[in-house]
C-alpha cells in the first residue's frame, strides 16, 4: 500500500503499542538546550538512570546566551547557572556539547542541519516547539516537554499518538519580493493558528520543489504556529546536496546507501492524505502580522482589520483584544506604521541566505534615525560565513548592530529585549503578548527583507518599493 | 512507584476567558531562567495579572472569591505556542488539578497528561453555562469525572471529552509513561540495528 513519508518514518521507528493505545516511538536524534533540559537531567538523577544513547544526543546553548558578551561569567547569574548546569550534565552523561569554545554553537535548529545531524527518514525530538524546522529534510521532528526529554534521555523513546497528515501544495511561482516567510505566514493565516492541531503538515508543490533547504526550514519552522506539531518536505536532490560532506553526514559507501534509503522514505505518489490543501503562489504577497498571534497577518497592501466588519463573534473579540494590545487603528493601512526596533535573526530566519538576501539590498542604505536595528546570525558558523563574505560590514555600515549567535530578541531570555511598548519589525516566529521581553512590547512578524525595509523607512514598508525589487 | 488513578477531580472552578491563550502568556519566558520547576506557580499568567509595579490588573485569578479554585476553564486552542512544560508546571503548582477548555494545543495537552493534569474539551455553550454558575456562586462544587467524561455541577451534567489515550492513562494510573517505556528498551536496542544512523 502506498504510504506517506510520515507513515514510513513512523513505522520504521515504532517500538510497540503501549497499554493506552499510544505508540512507543524511537527517537533517533535528541537535541537539547539549556532551558528545558536541566529539570530532565534532575529527574534522571532522581531515578538513578543513565542516558540511553549519548551518541544520539546533542546539546547546544542558545536561548539565554548574550549576543553582545562572549566571555563568561555572563552578566545574568541565572543565565550562567543554566549554562553551567548544561555543561555539567553533558560531561556527566557523555553528551556532545556544541558550546562557544567548539565554534559550532548556535540556535539548536540551525546547528542540527549545518552539522549534518538532521537527516531524512529520521525522528528528531527537542524540548522546543520549533523542532518542526528539521522536517525540511524529510525527518519527523517535533517539540516535547521536559518530562518527555527525561523519557528520551532514559529510553531513547517517547509515548505518542499518531498524527494525521495534511498535504499542503503551493503551486506556481512566487512573485519577486515574496519569500518563504510569506508562504508560511500566508498558510497560517489561511488555515488558522489551530488548523493544524492533530496534524503533521507535508509541504509540496512547485514552490517547495524549487526552494533551497534554508527556505524549506523557514516554512517547516513555523508549522507549530499553525498548530501542526510537525511539518516536513520530502527529501530530494536539494536535500542530499545540502547534506553531502557535512560533519555528521555519512561518508564514502555509507553515503550512497544512505541516499538510497532516504529516497525510499519519500511519500509514494498515490499515498493517502487525511487532508489536502492547495494554495496558489501568485496569491501570496509580502505579509505582515498586525496582531498577537501569527495567524493575524495581512498583505502589506491591506488595511488593519476592523472588528465591526466581521459577523463572527470570536473574530470580533480577537481583533479587539489584539488591537487594544497593539495600539493599532482598525481600517488604517499597516504600511507606514512607525517602528522602534528591527530584528533580523532567530531559528526562522537567521541563516546565511537570509543575511545574504538582505545584504544585497541594504548595501549603501541607512537605518532610519531612532530605529534600533540588530542582525543576529543563528550560529557561530553562519556568523563566520557572513563575515567571510563581508556581510557584517554591510549590515554595520547600514546601521545594524552585528551580534554573536543566539536566539536573541525572539524570546526574552537574554539581554536583547524590547522596552516598554516598543514596536518591533521582526523576522522571528511569534508575536504573542510580551514575547519579546517587555510585557507591553509589540511584534510585527515579517520576512527579513521586509524587516530591513521597515528599518530603512522607519516604518512598515513594502520592501519591493523601498529596494526596487523586481 | 504506583501512580494515582485519576478518575475524577472535584473542586471549585475559575473561568479565564479567551481563545489562543499561549504558553508565553501562561508563563512568560523570563521566569524560565531556572533549573527546577519550583516556585513557578506564583508567576502563572503573570503579565496579564500584574502591572509593572507589581500591583494587580483585573484578572479572574486576582479575585479573592475565586481563591482556592482547582479547576481551570478557558477557550479554544489553550496552551498554543512554545513546548515549555513550565506552563503546565505553573498551572499545577498554582493549585490547579485539571483544565477544561474548548480545545488544546497538541504539545501542551501531552505535557499536561504526563504530569497528571487531566484536560477535557467541552462545548462553548457548556463552558459558558459553567462559567455563569461559577460567577453566580464561586463556591459551586464542580465534579470533573474523567472516567465518565462529564462535568457535574449544581444539579447539571455536561459532556467533557478526554482523548481516549489520555483517559486510559489517567484512570489506570499510567499517565507517566517512564515505567512502560523502560520495559521497551530491549526492543529499542534490537531495532536500532536496522537504522544505520543510530550506529554508535
Amino acid at each position: 500500500m502506498p504510504k506517506s513519508l510520515f507513515e514510513k518514518v513512523w513505522d520504521a521507528h515504532t517500538v510497540r503499542k503501549l497499554a493506552n493505545g499510544q505508540t512507543q516511538l524511537l527517537i533517533g536524534t535528541h537535541l537539547i538546550h539549556e532551558v528545558t533540559s536541566p529539570q530532565a537531567f534532575g529527574m534522571l538523577r532522581d531515578l538513578k538512570l543513565k542516558v540511553a544513547m549519548p551518541h544520539r544526543t546533542f546539546a547546544t546553548v542558545d536561548h539565554i546566551i548574550p549576543t553582545d558578551q562572549l566571555v563568561e561569567p555572563y552578566g545574568d547569574p541565572l543565565a550562567q547557572a543554566m549554562m553551567d548546569e548544561l555543561r555539567k550534565s553533558c560531561r556527566e552523561f557523555g553528551i556532545t556539547f556544541f558550546d562557544r569554545a567548539s565554534g559550532k554553537q548556535g540556535i539548536v535548529h540551525i546547528v542540527g542541519p549545518e552539522q549534518g545531524i538532521t537527516q531524512p527518514g529520521t525522528t528528531i525530538a527537542c524540548g522546543d516547539s520549533h523542532t518542526s524546522t528539521h522536517g525540511a529534510f524529510g525527518a519527523i521532528a517535533f517539540g516535547i516537554g521536559t518530562t518527555q526529554i527525561r523519557d528520551v534521555l532514559a529510553t531513547q523513546t517517547i509515548a505518542l499518538g499518531k498524527l494525521k497528515v495534511r498535504r499542503i501544495n503551493v503551486t506556481g511561482k512566487l512573485r519577486p519580493g515574496v519569500y518563504a516567510k510569506d508562504v508560511i505566514l500566508h498558510i497560517i493565516r489561511t488555515l488558522g493558528v489551530n488548523g493544524g492541531t492533530g496534524f503533521a503538515y507535508e509541504y509540496g508543490g512547485e514552490v517547495f520543489d524549487h526552494f533551497s533547504m534554508e527556505e524549506r526550514m523557514t516554512v517547516c519552522n513555523m508549522s507549530i504556529e499553525g498548530g501542526a506539531r510537525a511539518g516536513y518536505v520530502n527529501p530530494d536532490e536539494t536535500t542530499f546536496s545540502y547534506l553531502k560532506g557535512r560533519p555528521y553526514s555519512p561518508k564514502g559507501a555509507a553515503w550512497d546507501s544512505a541516499v538510497a534509503q532516504w529516497k525510499s522514505f519519500a511519500s509514494d505518489a498515490d499515498c493517502y492524505y487525511d487532508d489536502v490543501v492547495t494554495i496558489a503562489a501568485a496569491d501570496i504577497a509580502p505579509t505582515v502580522t498586525w496582531g498577537i498571534n501569527p495567524g493575524q497577518g495581512i498583505s502589506i497592501a491591506e488595511a488593519i482589520p476592523d472588528p465591526t466588519k466581521t459577523t463572527s463573534v470570536d473574530e470580533k473579540a480577537s481583533i479587539e483584544e489584539a488591537l487594544a494590545y497593539m495600539k493599532l487603528k482598525p481600517g488604517a493601512p499597516i504600511k507606514g506604521t512607525k517602528i522602534d526596533v528591527a530584528f533580523i535573526g532567530s531559528c526562522t530566519n537567521g541563516r546565511l541566505s537570509d543575511f545574504q538576501e538582505v545584504a544585497r539590498f541594504v548595501r549603501g542604505r541607512k537605518v532610519a534615525a531612532g530605529v534600533k536595528a540588530i542582525a543576529v546570525p543563528g550560529s557561530q558558523i553562519v556568523a563566520l560565513q557572513c563575515e567571510k563574505l563581508g556581510l557584517d560590514k554591510i549590515f554595520s555600515e547600514a546601521g545594524f548592530e552585528w551580534r554573536a549567535a543566539g536566539c536573541s530578541m525572539c524570546l526574552a531570555m537574554n539581554p536583547d529585549k524590547l522596552i516598554g511598548d516598543q514596536l518591533c519589525a521582526s523576522s522571528s516566529n511569534r508575536n504573542f503578548k510580551g514575547r519579546q521581553g517587555s510585557p507591553t512590547g509589540r511584534t510585527l512578524l515579517m520576512s527579513p527583507l521586509m524587516v530591513a525595509a521597515a528599518a530603512v523607512a522607519g516604518s512598515v514598508a513594502d520592501a519591493r518599493e523601498v529596494f526596487a525589487v523586481n | 512507584m504506583a501512580l494515582e488513578k485519576i478518575t475524577s477531580r472535584t473542586g471549585r472552578g475559575v473561568y479565564v476567558p479567551g481563545n489562543d491563550i499561549d504558553t508565553d502568556r501562561i508563563i512568560p519566558a523570563r521566569f524560565m531562567k531556572c533549573v527546577t520547576f519550583d516556585g513557578l506557580g506564583e508567576f502563572l499568567f503573570y503579565d496579564v495579572r500584574k502591572n509593572a509595579d507589581g500591583t494587580n490588573k483585573p484578572h479572574p485569578l486576582n479575585e479573592s472569591r475565586f481563591k482556592g479554585a482547582t479547576l481551570l476553564f478557558s477557550g479554544a486552542n489553550f496552551g498554543c505556542g512554545s513546548s515549555r512544560e513550565h506552563a503546565p508546571q505553573a498551572i499545577q503548582k498554582y493549585g490547579f488539578q485539571a483544565v477544561i477548555a474548548e480545545g488544546f494545543a497538541e504539545i501542551f495537552f501531552g505535557n499536561c497528561t504526563t504530569l497528571g493534569i487531566p484536560c477535557a474539551t467541552a462545548s462553548r455553550a457548556d463552558i459558558a453555562t459553567i462559567a455563569s454558575a461559577i460567577e453566580a456562586n464561586p463556591q459551586t462544587e464542580i465534579v470533573f469525572d474523567v472516567a465518565k467524561q462529564e462535568i457535574r455541577f449544581g444539579g447539571q451534567t455536561v459532556k467533557a471529552a478526554v482523548r481516549e489515550t489520555a483517559r486510559d492513562a489517567l484512570v489506570n494510573g499510567r499517565w507517566d509513561a517512564i515505567g512502560e517505556l523502560l520495559e521497551g528498551v530491549p526492543q529499542v536496542k534490537a531495532m536500532a540495528a536496522k537504522l544505520p544512523y543510530l550506529a554508535a
